[in-house]
């Protein structure tokens, strides 16, 4: 076990510096010189060079993406150079909005896919799974933001049910938190539900064609016993191994949904930063995220090891 | 026949079809058979002759997705089981009539633990929780002969050899001493030594409690050392049936005598040809008519190819059924 | 005897039953056919569109501000009096353009590495694979949006980069498709015969990556048209005054409640538009797939 966890972390390894490292790249050697776009095209060469040395931009290339990097790990970010706010502080501040629609969209696109699944493989071909499977392949072509709008004007334009912009912390009032949070998070598991739904029922089918899910029922087990407790974790698997995917469209609805509903997380923040042009800000959100993607990845991965019980002991040997 | 009433398991006319989508196929064909206490039937068949669908046809776990249905009558201790509802026939399985499988590595839940896997049919159909549950599950292992019995709760079926997996197999399906266990092809999966352990076990176990057993082979030497009646199946009916004795050395149907010849002897010289059976495995979705087996048999006729020939009795001996046209003479004994 | 006669049939089973019959399934039935159509249609008008009589997409009508649809203006007009269905045409260029170029880039680039990847094996392979592990490590989206706020977006770099970020993907479905055929013996004879690598990656194993390859590219336009659509809906594509599908509706957003036709017309073209797509593509799918039909 630990062989593979030495060589997997090898890997996060050299993956961070090359997420990092393509970062900086991006924002350094892109055309569109940040000097100018700050000082505007009247500036004097005096002052260019001036900012220049400021911001530390007449050092050779790799020394200035060390610098960068080892500021990052130490958590200096830089700052916003338009609200000169510390990034490092921005992005802390607006974390924990951004965690918890993620966690609660999350939860939304579990709760529709997981029962969905199991059903539908139980009953494959039926009415029932007809209209799911469809459901689904709807919901697939739905892009977050027009689902995101239509619940938006649904729900709270015209039913009123729900706030439509805004957001109240959790600690100052629960059930306003999630009043605000429920419609964007439900906008991110809409979309997200039908890849989910769909691999977990293809998954499904084959384990219940299983020789040891017919002795199950020779037990005289009763049907959701055997789908909960016998089929239902031997097809979960590739459900963690299309994680990967999910997160990646997480960070896109987080991205989208923030900024239709106003939410102040780190998703609004950073289109707010592209719309400014505030480079600085941009290069420290992406690299943030970025790196926090590896690294969830790669937690996943260590999951998937760990509830395998046979890669865990052919490691193990 | 003379003992209906008393006879553990009663199969009168089954018949299982499947819908498929080129057709109807009669996987089982009007079988009938009864099973006494204690007693152990073999059935034995090529592949696809549809004895696999009869075991699951029994203990009813064929799928539930409405494309098999089945008429005829199963009779368990005087119910029919074909006429109990699915909660009601969940309480049978497992406990009263129970199954062990061809293949050990598929049929454990490769994610469960062994434990896990006992326990569930404890608690099901005895309501034994935890602690009792755990040490009756010890025990149920060891007496299927399986060493370190209390580690092995913990581990999962990759952990153990296919012997020990059939064995727990085994384990799982005598554990709420069933009065009827289904053993389908429970050695083909298995080394040709761990098989004479395994058939050993299931007969002391079938002893210990006077447990009936259908035991359904492919194997002819399996099914003549450990069985006291025989049913030959073929195409999905049921051919010749009689006691062990009686059908390995007086059999009457031509293709329960081509199977026996079939089998290599040890006696025979080096290099003598295996005798095997000409032609193919009837094509379920258009049988041959009249009697299954003519295409490849060398002793049909007209009447062969248009009439299907009814289960009777020998002359010899009024247990012993055929159905055949031109069975192999009562005094024909076999080399 | 006969074998027939069980006038003790229980419960019929259903003519129709659990899974319909494999053959039919091949068939292109009208779930083929009108998103065939629909699409079509689109991609007619797209094309066609700056010969269409057409009101402009970018000429501003301040006496005609805010219309619900009617009979001059089809599908409305917007808040600066611009007509929306000439609008929805023009941006569907954009959307359909990007939406196959992209992809095309991608499917050039990927069956070329997927190709050497699963033929040559060995050295080459790791190579490859890494490579393309190292790709997909990124989220893509946030690469797509650092590199248009650093340069601006256009065409060309939105075909390029968002063709670039699906190269993995391509090259994985190209490379497990070639491993599949690499083994197979006409390969083998092909070699045994004197072919050069070259000769068989191009007559043998190319024909049968190919088909697996343009129908995974189908259901990649779709993915594609809705990545741009997020960006343009970010303020992140072909900037305005030209029409996207994506930044009409981040335009209506802001009077959703009193003229929700304004984003959702677009919506609901972008939304048929995909989901045309990818019935197209689940279609094609069915019917090619040689492993075998799902159950």
């Amino acid at each position: 076990m630990t062989h593979y966890f030495l060589r997997k972390l090898l890997r996060l390894i050299l993956i961070l510096l090359l997420v990092t490292a393509v970062t900086f790249l991006l924002s350094n050697l892109l055309p569109g010189d940040v000097v100018l776009a700050l000082l505007g095209n009247e500036a004097t060469p005096a002052a260019i060079a001036q900012v220049r040395t400021e911001l530390g931009l007449d050092q050779p290339l790799v020394l200035r993406y060390l610098h960068w990097l080892i500021g990052f790990i130490h958590g200096e970010l830089g700052r916003s150079y338009i609200t000169q706010v510390p990034i490092l502080e921005s992005i802390i501040d607006r974390l924990p909005v951004t965690i918890e629609l993620v966690l609660l969209s999350q939860g939304f696109a579990l709760l529709l896919a997981v029962p969905a699944g199991v059903l539908c493989a139980y009953k494959v071909g039926s009415r029932l799974d007809q209209l799911i499977s469809t459901a689904a392949l709807f919901f697939l072509a739905a892009p977050v933001f027009i689902t995101a709008i239509m619940l938006m004007f649904l729900f709270a334009l015209e039913l009123r049910w729900l706030p439509s912009t805004g957001y109240v912390p959790f600690m100052t009032g629960p059930l306003s938190n999630l009043a605000h949070l429920a419609l964007p998070a439900l906008a991110i598991g809409l979309s997200e539900w039908p890849p989910l739904f769909s691999v977990l029922r293809a998954d499904m089918i084959k384990t219940l064609q299983q020789d040891y899910i017919a002795l199950a029922r020779a037990k005289g087990l009763g049907p959701a016993f055997i789908l909960l407790r016998h089929a239902l974790r031997p097809s979960s698997f590739t459900l963690v191994t299309i994680s990967g995917l999910q997160i990646a469209a997480a960070i896109v609805g987080a991205l989208v949904v923030e900024t239709i509903f106003g939410l102040p997380g780190v998703g609004r923040m950073l289109t707010g930063a592209v719309y400014n042009r505030d480079m600085m800000l941009i290069q420290g959100c992406v690299a943030l995220i970025s790196v926090g993607y590896v690294l969830i990845n790669f937690g996943v991965d260590l999951i998937y090891a760990l509830l395998d019980p046979r890669i865990r002991d052919e490691y193990g040997r | 026949m003379t003992k209906a009433s008393t006879a553990l398991l009663e199969v009168t006319h089954l018949v299982t079809q499947f819908h498929t989508p080129h057709g109807m196929v009669r996987a089982v064909d009007g079988v009938s058979f009864s099973v006494q206490r204690g007693q152990t039937l073999g059935i034995v068949g090529e592949s696809g002759s549809g004895k696999s669908v009869l075991a699951r046809t029994i203990i009813g776990i064929l799928a539930n997705d409405g494309s098999p249905t089945t008429t005829g009558g199963i009779a368990f201790e005087g119910r029919d089981l074909l006429k109990l509802s699915e909660p009601e026939m969940r309480d049978v399985r497992g406990k009263d009539i129970a199954m062990v499988f061809q293949d050990p590595t598929s049929s454990l839940n490769p994610v469960k633990r062994i434990g896990a896997q006992i326990g569930e049919v404890l608690t099901r159909h005895l309501g034994l929780r935890c602690r009792a549950a755990e040490a009756r599950s010890v025990e149920l292992l060891a007496s299927v002969g399986i060493p370190l019995p209390a580690e092995r709760l913990h581990q999962y079926p990759h952990q153990l050899s296919g012997g020990m997996r059939q064995r727990v197999a085994i384990a799982i399906a005598i554990a709420c001493e069933p009065k009827l266990l289904i053993a389908d092809e429970p050695t083909t999966a298995l080394d040709v030594t761990i098989q004479a352990q395994i058939l050993d076990l299931l007969r002391r176990l079938q002893r210990a409690h006077n447990m009936a057993m259908i035991l359904i082979s492919h194997d002819l030497g399996v099914v003549a050392e450990h069985t006291d009646v025989v049913a030959v199946m073929y195409g999905g009916q049921m051919v010749e049936r009689a006691s062990t004795r009686s059908l390995f050395h007086s059999c009457r149907m031509p293709y329960t005598q081509a199977l026996i010849r079939s089998a290599p002897s040890l006696p025979d010289p080096p290099h003598t040809r295996l005798r095997a059976i000409s032609g193919r495995p009837p094509d379920m979705l258009h049988p041959p008519i009249g009697c299954r087996f003519n295409p490849r048999c060398d002793r049909a006729t007209d009447v062969c190819r248009a009439d299907q020939p009814a289960l009777s009795p020998s002359d010899a001996d009024g247990a012993h059924l055929y159905a055949c046209w031109h069975p192999v003479g009562a005094g024909e004994v076999l080399p | 005897m006969s074998t027939a006669a069980d006038g003790q049939a229980q419960a019929t089973a259903p003519a129709s039953g659990a899974a319909s019959p494999p053959l039919a399934r091949h068939r292109l039935g009208p779930r083929f056919w009108i998103p065939i159509g629909w699409t079509t249609m689109v991609v007619v008008l797209a094309a066609t569109a700056n010969l269409l009589p057409l009101h402009s997409p970018i000429e501003t009508d301040f006496t005609v501000i805010s219309n619900w649809p009617d009979a001059t203006h089809w599908f409305g007009t917007d808040q600066l009096g611009r007509d929306i269905f000439s609008r929805s045409v023009f941006g569907a260029r954009i959307s359909l353009i990007v939406g196959l170029l992209a992809p095309a880039f991608g499917l050039g680039v990927g069956i070329f590495l997927g190709m050497a990847a699963g033929y040559f094996r060995g050295r080459t392979e790791s190579i490859i694979v890494a490579a393309m592990d190292a790709i997909m490590a990124f989220p893509g989206i946030l690469i797509a949006l650092a590199v248009t706020a650093y340069v601006g977006a256009n065409i060309a770099i939105l075909i390029f980069l968002l063709g670039f970020l699906t190269i993995p993907a391509f090259m994985r479905v190209a490379r497990a498709n070639t491993l599949v055929f690499g083994q197979r013996e006409f390969v083998l004879a092909a070699r045994a015969m004197g072919a050069t690598h070259r000769r068989v990656l191009a007559l043998e194993i190319l024909p049968n990556v190919a088909i697996p390859m343009l129908i995974y590219a189908l259901l990649m336009v779709s993915r594609i048209i809705v990545t741009e659509g997020v960006l343009s809906f970010l303020g992140l594509s072909v900037p305005p005054p030209q029409p996207t599908w994506g930044n009409m509706i981040a335009d209506g957003q802001a009077d959703l409640a009193t003229l929700p036709y304004i984003p959702f017309i677009p919506s609901a073209l972008m939304f048929l538009t995909v989901l045309s797509i990818n019935l197209i593509g689940e279609r094609l799918r069915a019917r090619t797939d040689f492993r075998g039909g799902a159950l």
